[in-house]
């Protein structure tokens, strides 16, 4: 093993700014990702319990085909292929932008939200029908019923398993260099390709990788604890 | 629509060059999947059961290892074993066995943390009456609680086998000749139907993914009359 560490080289000086950089970009479309797949991920689910026949299929083809089909190639179909499946004008004005910033942006929200699609259903199905019978029992209409007794015990089991969802997307979003998105990883892959010293590159950008989804997690169980706990039934 | 360039290709898309070169496309990604969650089946049982010893010694290097891999980005570790293997071995490793250790690393993490939540998931009695029997530790873990165990964690393992295949795309960054590269290739050659392309491969692992996952939701149900649960 005749290889010389040169620490020095990414904790410092230019290929630090890069790493810096980087780190901000991951964060930013990991961020805008997450508010939009939030949106769409809580229309899919509404979708899917509603009692209109085609929002649901629809809203049940959406979620299998896109938790099935590997978030690589979902990538790849919106950057190359998005000419023929979204409408010119759209197109027009994604290519005025930051383009390959927002074909990541499409296919991280498009993925991610089949997955919280999912967890908020799980959710409302998971709190016991009485709830909701005996709510109604004590005078509350539906819609208050849901707003007042059902959602907020849903939404307090949901949030563990949705900031698990946000995590793995900003792990995913070190995908969208393949696109030339210059998040963590393009980064990492870009010092290692002009120094031949990946190895500092790859264990900074790694670090920094498991900083975040340590403190994610953290946080995770402290929630599981303290609020958990106080769901009975 | 040029789906005619999708058709002229298609054989490329499902297994390469293969009969005059290497196996490549659909077939070689499904040999990775397979290959992957075999050697991330035995690594994850060895892990997960080290994760729920009663030595410290042994739990924490196991949770070390789970959490670090979960944490970390699965291109993240593709590309450690890409570009670091020559440097720990002095020799590189063809790009599809570097990108096989990534998949059996990455996934025993997942798979660890299945086998620990099926172990705890069996009644303590299990365990009790087994000892109280007259077997050792081990013995008990073998005969009473692993099979039974196992047995429940089966629809984790399908599900973990369905992100396995959908991942063995990400081989594509470092050159393996898996359906998402020969795609990519295809696409570079003609230039004129990338979404076709896409869609075409995309639908390719899907059918398979699809397949997979009704099959562990109906293993689910038929299971959930057989098994032991405790707490």
């Amino acid at each position: 093993m005749n290889y010389e560490f040169n620490w020095g080289l990414v904790l410092s000086g230019e290929y630090a700014e890069w790493i810096v950089q980087g780190v901000l970009v991951t964060l930013k479309i990991s961020a805008i990702s997450i508010v939009f797949s939030m949106l769409l991920g809580t229309i899919i689910a509404v979708f899917r319990l509603s009692q209109i026949k085609p929002l649901e299929w629809f809203s049940i083809a959406f979620t299998e085909f896109f938790r099935n089909t590997p978030l690589l190639v979902q990538i790849f179909f919106w950057y190359f292929g998005s000419d023929a499946v979204l409408p010119k004008a759209v197109n027009q004005w994604l290519y005025q932008q930051d383009f390959e910033f927002a074909a990541g942006v499409i296919a991280l929200t498009v993925y991610t939200s089949a997955f919280i699609a999912e967890e908020i259903r799980s959710g409302i199905f998971s709190i016991p029908k009485t709830q909701l019978e005996s709510s109604r029992a004590t005078g509350l209409s539906f819609i208050q019923a849901m707003r007042y007794v059902i959602l907020p015990q849903a939404f307090r089991i949901i949030i563990p398993p949705l900031i698990s969802q946000f995590l793995n997307l900003i792990k995913n979003s070190s995908l969208c260099m393949t696109i030339g998105v210059m998040e963590l990883t393009y980064m990492a892959r870009q010092i290692e390709s002009y120094t031949f010293h990946g190895f500092e590159a790859f264990t900074v950008s790694t670090l920094i990788y498991l900083c975040i989804s340590l403190i994610v997690s953290f946080a995770v169980t402290q929630y599981n604890k303290y609020f958990l706990r106080q769901i009975t039934w | 629509m040029r789906w005619d360039v999708v058709w002229n290709n298609f054989d490329y898309l499902l297994w390469g060059a293969f009969p005059d070169g290497p196996l490549g496309g659909l077939a070689l990604s499904i040999v990775l999947a397979v290959a992957g969650i075999f050697g991330a089946f035995w690594l994850g049982l060895a892990v997960g059961l080290l994760r729920i010893a009663h030595s410290r010694l042994m739990r924490w290097p196991a949770m070390v290892y789970i959490e670090v891999v979960r944490g970390v980005p699965l291109l993240m570790l593709i590309f450690w074993f890409y570009f670091l293997a020559p440097i720990a071995l002095g020799h590189t490793l063809p790009e599809t066995w570097s990108a096989l250790i990534a998949f059996i690393i990455f996934t025993s993490a997942y798979i660890a943390e299945i086998v620990r939540a099926g172990v705890m998931a069996l009644p303590r009695g299990q365990m009790e009456a087994a000892r109280g029997t007259g077997l050792t530790h081990i013995q008990a873990m073998r005969y009473i609680i692993l099979p039974q165990a196992l047995r429940n964690m089966i629809p984790s393992f399908v599900n973990q086998f369905v992100s396995l295949t959908k991942d063995t795309s990400l081989a594509y960054i470092i050159g393996v000749l898996e359906l998402t590269r020969a795609a990519t290739q295809i696409n570079n050659r003609t230039l004129v139907a990338p979404t076709e392309i896409f869609a075409t491969i995309a639908v390719m692992y899907f059918v398979i993914c699809y397949a997979l996952t009704s099959a562990s939701r109906r293993l689910e149900k038929q299971l959930a009359r057989y098994q032991a649960r405790g707490r």
